[in-house]
């Protein structure tokens, strides 16, 4: 596996379309990326996906990669740990908590109930305030939209505020392919778009890089970065701040997220803490916003919820620095044209799912992958999506569901839904209260039914079984038999290669070593008592019975 | 088909059928609300303009390290911006800034004035130091300014680009509750608002937090009495 100077896992399945604009002999300047010049041998070559919702391995053999990166996993742990304490603090102090999170998850299973008239009301809302709405069905028609906007205002870059929508539809590289420079302004986004990297965290992409590593990726690929730069993240900051603070001034277009969009009133809402959110939604002439058609609240007040759950769920703060709310165009204050694409892209399919579509209520705050055990360790890369985390595995494999992305073992989004223990974090933590374990679980069964009829390790092993337990003898032969594992577990008592087709459970897992002595076994030598209710002068129990000698490994 | 007709089209057939929590709707019957249950708290304990309502907002503020000075009373307000500004070689003010506000400035602080119908470009406010604005209300519970752009704050830009930034609350603008505000903002939902809390700041490094950022580094709030 090829692996970056960082010792970063890297997507495997290379896009061969991606176009570059040349942007690399700009003072100063990055794009929407460097550039085969400027691939310099300290990042090696990091290819972007085709797809941003599917690239990479199946989850277990990313998950395995990953987890041989002993500094992704510091800088995972480090972060996730600091995250979550700040959010349990800030959490803690809301006395109506859980009754906001009640609050939220029904607003937002009643615009789902609704999402037709709302989708229609925010279109006329905007409308009347002088905004363009537009409609798009998937990524290209998305993409084709928002090029063509672009270039009709006769401008060759543009400056982008961090938004999962345009990270799913794979924005930038179709803007790269009509030589159109997208520049990332989030400092994180900048993090990722310098190094060549993808985004492996909702909130915060660069999440896998630590100081150090965020320090050499600025003295390699930022062009201005100061020479003495240190890795203190106060002057990282300050290098971002002079890097990006001409590209502000200068912009004529800009192109933006939504966290919410009001349909009674039509105004939208960013949520960040840079400001360069705001320097993109205020400064530029013309502002594009891209928004996923889930994202729709019904009434303006129905902020007072969101507004509460996302900062605290999200960066554990009791709110983010910098909210902006807009409404179309406002005569004379910030840009005079504004539009909104509103994106399906696979939506509606994850609407069709009726336990499914909780999935989408999601409002993009990460608490989800914070909290998981799972991400903790593998981090984001091994999910093969822009959407990692808990609540990427529910829903990536929806999204691309008319591509196959739930079609049992043909497609690498179909393992998704086992990319969990199941430990039930990240619904406890979710301030929408979306079921994220239960559906991990349906969507577990929708696998194993795509993959019926066909013939599989799994379905072998079970009729195997039904043959052996449906007959006395037959059980107490293959009972024997299990005692040879005692062989070949050795003194440990694990077990930790088979051959196929059992190595598709220890290739992840011990088996234990079966038991010295089989639980027919011991009922048959048990001392003989006279049989009554167990207690203290019931019949003396041998120690450990019908169980293996190791207590590890069960 | 048009795109619009397409996404509704689908919508629509995803949900035929359904409720929301999977029961069959009576047929013809349009789609049903789900209703919300809304018993989190739409006021906080503490009354508006309140001493402990301000005590809360003073608070969460300089935790979020923003600099909070208390005047008496216009006068003070004055001499109070007036030092924050003495280094200022200038200052850009929305065309309904309180006059009186400013009287404390040295000779050597030149006033910008910016305004919807003769705004000042991206460039010329990028060579200003400050700017003096007042603001539509505050959150005590977050530490939350709000400003609605109106006279007195002026459009965003102005409150964007300049690295200093000295906003005037009076105090019986505080309210203790997010909902409250939301609630007061309602009445003018289409004007564009920008919520303040602290100066900007980024956790995008190893998630620790790093104040001043893109936004103005430094966030000034002067607190006046109301009535005064």
């Amino acid at each position: 596996m090829s692996r970056t100077f960082l010792g970063l896992p890297v997507p495997r399945r290379t896009g061969g379309a991606r176009t570059l604009p040349d942007d690399v002999d700009r003072p100063g300047g990055h794009g929407t990326s460097s550039g085969p010049g400027a691939a310099s041998d300290a990042f090696g070559d990091v290819p972007h996906p085709d797809a941003p919702l599917r690239w990479g391995d199946t989850f277990p053999d990313a998950a395995r990669e990953a987890l041989q990166n002993t500094q992704l996993r510091r800088n995972l742990a480090h972060a996730t740990s600091t995250i979550r304490a700040k959010r349990a603090a800030v959490v803690d102090e809301v006395p109506d908590w859980e009754a906001l999170r009640d609050a939220g998850s029904a607003i937002k299973t009643d615009v789902m109930a609704r999402l037709p008239e709302l989708l229609e009301e925010l279109e006329r809302s905007v409308v009347a305030r002088g905004g363009v709405v537009h409609w798009a069905r998937d990524a290209d028609e998305a993409n084709r939209i928002v090029t063509g906007l672009v270039q009709a205002k006769g401008v060759d870059e543009v400056v982008k505020v961090k938004s999962m929508a345009t990270q799913e539809i794979g924005l930038n590289e179709a803007l790269a392919a009509e030589g159109i420079a997208a520049y990332e302004t989030d400092l994180a986004e900048l993090i990722v778009q310098l190094a060549d990297d993808m985004p492996s965290h909702i909130l915060v992409p660069a999440i896998h890089r630590n100081r150090a590593e965020i320090r050499e990726i600025f003295l390699a690929r930022m062009g201005d970065a100061p020479p003495d730069l240190s890795d203190v993240p106060r002057e990282l900051a300050m290098a971002a701040r002079a890097h990006l603070r001409r590209k502000f001034l200068s912009a004529k277009v800009a192109i933006s997220g939504a966290n919410f969009g009001v349909a009674d009133t039509g105004t939208l809402t960013v949520v960040e803490s840079e400001g360069n959110g705001r320097m993109c939604l205020t400064l530029p002439e013309t502002l594009i916003t891209v928004m996923g058609i889930e994202k729709v609240v019904p009434t303006y007040t129905d902020l007072e919820v969101f507004l509460q759950l996302l900062p605290r769920s999200s960066t554990g703060e009791r709110m983010n620095p910098y909210t902006s709310l807009w409404t179309g165009v406002t005569p004379g204050d910030g840009p005079q044209e504004f539009h909104l694409v509103l994106l399906d892209n696979g939506r509606t399919d994850v609407l069709a799912d009726e336990v499914g579509r909780a999935a989408l209520h999601c409002i993009r705050c990460s608490a989800c992958l914070n909290v998981c055990p799972v991400y903790e360790r593998v981090g984001g890369h091994a999910y093969g999506s822009v959407y990692p985390g808990p609540i990427g595995a529910i829903l990536t494999p929806q999204l691309t569901k008319s591509s196959g992305g739930m079609s049992g073992h043909r497609d690498p989004n179909a393992s998704l839904p086992y990319a969990s223990t199941l430990c039930g974090a990240c619904y406890e933590v979710c301030p929408v209260k979306i079921d994220i374990p239960s559906i991990l679980v349906e969507l577990r069964a929708r696998e194993v039914d795509a993959d019926r009829g066909r013939p599989t390790g799994w379905g072998a092993a079970m009729k195997a079984a039904s043959f052996v337990l449906s007959d006395a003898r037959r059980f107490a032969l293959a009972e024997k038999a299990a005692g040879l594992g005692r062989v070949v577990a050795g003194p440990k008592g694990r077990i930790s290669t088979l051959p196929p087709p059992a190595s598709g459970w220890t290739r992840s897992r011990d088996l234990p070593a079966p038991a010295k002595q089989t639980f027919r076994d011991w009922w048959r030598d048990r001392p003989s008592a006279e049989p009554g209710p167990p207690g203290h002068d019931g019949p003396e129990v041998p120690p450990n019975p019908g169980l293996g000698d190791e207590g590890e490994g069960r | 088909m048009s795109a619009r007709d397409d996404v509704l089209a689908r919508v629509r057939a995803a949900l035929s059928g359904t409720t929301a929590q999977g029961r069959p709707t009576a047929a013809g019957a349009g789609p049903a609300r789900v209703p919300v249950p809304r018993d989190y708290r739409a006021h906080g304990d503490l009354a508006p303009g309140s001493a402990e309502a301000v005590e809360v907002l003073v608070d969460r503020l300089e935790d979020y390290k923003a600099h909070v000075h208390r005047a008496d009373g216009p006068t003070d307000v004055a001499r109070i911006v007036g030092e924050l500004l003495a280094r200022a070689t200038s200052v850009v003010v929305p065309p309904g800034l309180d006059d009186g506000w400013l009287s404390g400035l040295t000779a050597g602080t030149a006033v910008v004035h910016d305004a919807r119908d003769d705004p000042r470009t991206p460039d010329e406010l990028d060579h200003v130091d400050a700017v003096v604005t007042g603001a539509r209300v505050a959150i005590a519970d977050t530490g939350t300014i709000v400003l609605d752009g109106e006279p007195d704050q002026g459009r965003r830009a102005i409150t964007l680009v300049p690295d200093l930034h000295v906003c005037v609350v009076r105090t019986d603008q505080v309210l203790h509750t997010v909902p409250e505000a939301v609630r007061l903002l309602a009445a003018h939902p289409a004007r564009p608002q920008t919520w303040i809390s602290g100066p900007s700041a980024t956790s995008d490094i190893e998630l620790s937090r790093v104040e001043g950022v893109h936004g103005p580094r430094t966030l000034h709030v002067v607190l006046v009495p109301s009535g005064t």
